[in-house]
C-alpha cells in the first residue's frame, strides 16, 4: 500500500512535513507576541477589539487551517485516498461552516440580551404623576 | 511460531475481486474495513471537538471581556519571569515530533521492518508522555498556584479606565501616585487560604470612563465560563492522546511479538493508531489556535 513514492521520497516528506509545521507555529507564536505588545510595546494591534485583530485572527486561522490540511493530507495519506473516501470524510465537515456562523450570531445575542437586562435593572422607575384613575371601571376595563 | 500462522489476513484481500460489488470481500474505497471505520469514528470526534470549541467561540463572544491568553498562560517551569506562550509552544512541539515519529513508524511498517515499528512508536509514546507530563504542569499551576476552577476564575481584564480605591473609596497611594489602571489591561486576583477554603483578595477601582464612569465597583472575577471551558476541552484532548498512549503501548508490544509480522499486512495496525495519533495532533492545531492564539 501507499507504494507512489520510493523509501528515500517519503523520508524527505517526513522532514519537509517537520520543518513546515514546526516554521508555522514558531512564525504564529512570534506573530502572536508582537500583535499583542509584547515584543514592541506600541503595537498592539492584535487586541484592538477592531479591523486589527479581525485581521490577526485572520492570519492565524488561515495558518492553522494550512497546518490541518497538511497533517491530513501527507502525514494521514489523505492524497493517497480514493475520491469517494476524501469526500465522504470532508464533504461532512462543511456543516461546520454553518455552524460556526450560527453560534457566534448567537453568542453574540447572549451578550445583547444580558447588558440589556443590565441597562434595564439600573432604570430607575418613576411613579406615575396621578394614581388616580379618571374614569370608571365597568368588567374589568377602565372606560373614559 | 510467526511462521505456523502465516497470511490468513491476506488471503481474504485478494478474493472476490470480480462479480457484484455486494457479495463481499471487495473493499470499497479501496481501504479496509478498519481504515475506513477509523476515519469515520475521527470523522464524528472531529464534530465532538469542533462542538466545544464553538460553544468555546460562542460563550467567548457573548461576554464583555474575556481574559488574555498571553497573559493567563506565561508559566514556565523553574523559571520566575512572564513568559508568554513560551511553554505552550514547546508543547506544541512536542506532538509534531510524536507525529513525525509517528509517520515514521508507518513507513517502517509498510516496509515489514519490525525494528524500524518498534524504534519509532516508542519514541512516539514517549512524545505523548511528555505531552501529557506538561499538561499536567499547566493545570497544576492554574489550579494550585492561581486558583482557577471549574467555577471560579480570577483572570479578568478591566472593562473601563478607572483608579484603584480601598473600601471606603480612598484613593490608594504608592510612592505618592494613584494606581491608574485601563480598559482592557489584565488582572489577576490572587487567592488566600483561610481554613482550607481559597479566597480571593477584595480590590476596589473607581472606573473614570465608559458606563460605570464615577461609580466604585469591587474589582470581580472574569468570566466563569473560561475554567470550565479550558479544563473540560483541555482535558477532553488530554485524554484522547492518554488513551493513544495506551493504544500505541498495546500495539508496539503487538508489533514486538511478531503478531502484525505473521499477518503480512504491511503493519496495518500501526497504520490505523498512526490515524489516531495525527488526528489527536490535528485537533491540538486548533485547540491551540482558539485557546492560546486568538
Amino acid at each position: 500500500m501507499a507504494a507512489h513514492q520510493s523509501y528515500e521520497d517519503q523520508k524527505k516528506l517526513v522532514f519537509y512535513g517537520l520543518k513546515l509545521l514546526g516554521i508555522i507555529t514558531i512564525v504564529e507564536v512570534v506573530f502572536a507576541l508582537f500583535a499583542k505588545g509584547h515584543i514592541v510595546p506600541s503595537i498592539t494591534f492584535g487586541k484592538d477589539g477592531g479591523f486589527g485583530q479581525a485581521l490577526y485572527m485572520l492570519a492565524m486561522i488561515g495558518a492553522s487551517l494550512y497546518k490541518a490540511y497538511f497533517i491530513v493530507f501527507f502525514f494521514m495519506h489523505m492524497s493517497h485516498e480514493v475520491r469517494g473516501l476524501v469526500f465522504s470524510v470532508l464533504l461532512p465537515l462543511l456543516l461546520l461552516v454553518w455552524a460556526i456562523i450560527a453560534f457566534f450570531q448567537e453568542g453574540g445575542r447572549w451578550g445583547a440580551a444580558r447588558e440589556q437586562i443590565r441597562q434595564k435593572n439600573q432604570e430607575v422607575v418613576q411613579p406615575a404623576p396621578s394614581a388616580k384613575p379618571t374614569g370608571y371601571w365597568l368588567n374589568g376595563t377602565m372606560k373614559g | 511460531m510467526a511462521e505456523t500462522s502465516v497470511s490468513h489476513a491476506h488471503e481474504t484481500h485478494e478474493h472476490g475481486t470480480d462479480g457484484n460489488l455486494w457479495d463481499g470481500g471487495k473493499e470499497p474505497m479501496k481501504a479496509s474495513y478498519g481504515k475506513l471505520m477509523m476515519w469515520y469514528f475521527l470523522v464524528s470526534d472531529a464534530f465532538t471537538f469542533a462542538g466545544f470549541l464553538i460553544a468555546y467561540g460562542a460563550i467567548r463572544f457573548s461576554m464583555p471581556t474575556w481574559p488574555e491568553p498571553d497573559f493567563v498562560f506565561a508559566s514556565f517551569p523553574f523559571v520566575k519571569a512572564h513568559w508568554p506562550l513560551v511553554f505552550v509552544t514547546f508543547m506544541t512541539f512536542v506532538l509534531i515530533f510524536s507525529s513525525v515519529t509517528m509517520v515514521r513508524a508507518v513507513q517502517e511498517g509498510h516496509r515489514e521492518n519490525k525494528r524500524g515499528v518498534v524504534f519509532w512508536m516508542f519514541l512516539t509514546i514517549l512524545g505523548g508522555a511528555t505531552f501529557l507530563g506538561s499538561q499536567a504542569y499547566e493545570w497544576t499551576i492554574l489550579i494550585k498556584y492561581e486558583n482557577v476552577s471549574v467555577n471560579r476564575n480570577p483572570f479578568g481584564r478591566y472593562i473601563a479606565d478607572g483608579v484603584m480605591v480601598d473600601e471606603s473609596g480612598k484613593e490608594i497611594m504608592v510612592n505618592g501616585a494613584p494606581v491608574n489602571v485601563k480598559k482592557d489591561e489584565s488582572y489577576l486576583l490572587h487567592g488566600h487560604e483561610h481554613d482550607g477554603n481559597v479566597a480571593l483578595e477584595k480590590k476596589y477601582v473607581r472606573y473614570t470612563s465608559g458606563a460605570y464612569a464615577g461609580q466604585t465597583h469591587q474589582v470581580e472575577e472574569g468570566p466563569k465560563a473560561f475554567g470550565a471551558l479550558f479544563f473540560f476541552i483541555t482535558g477532553f484532548h488530554g485524554f484522547h492522546v492518554f488513551s493513544g498512549v495506551a493504544f500505541l503501548t498495546i500495539i508496539m508490544i503487538n508489533a514486538m511479538s511478531g503478531l502484525y509480522a505473521a499477518r503480512k499486512n504491511g503493519y496495518e495496525m500501526v497504520e490505523k493508531i498512526g490515524l489516531y495519533w495525527h488526528f489527536v495532533d490535528l485537533v491540538w492545531v486548533f485547540v491551540f489556535l482558539v485557546f492560546y492564539l486568538l
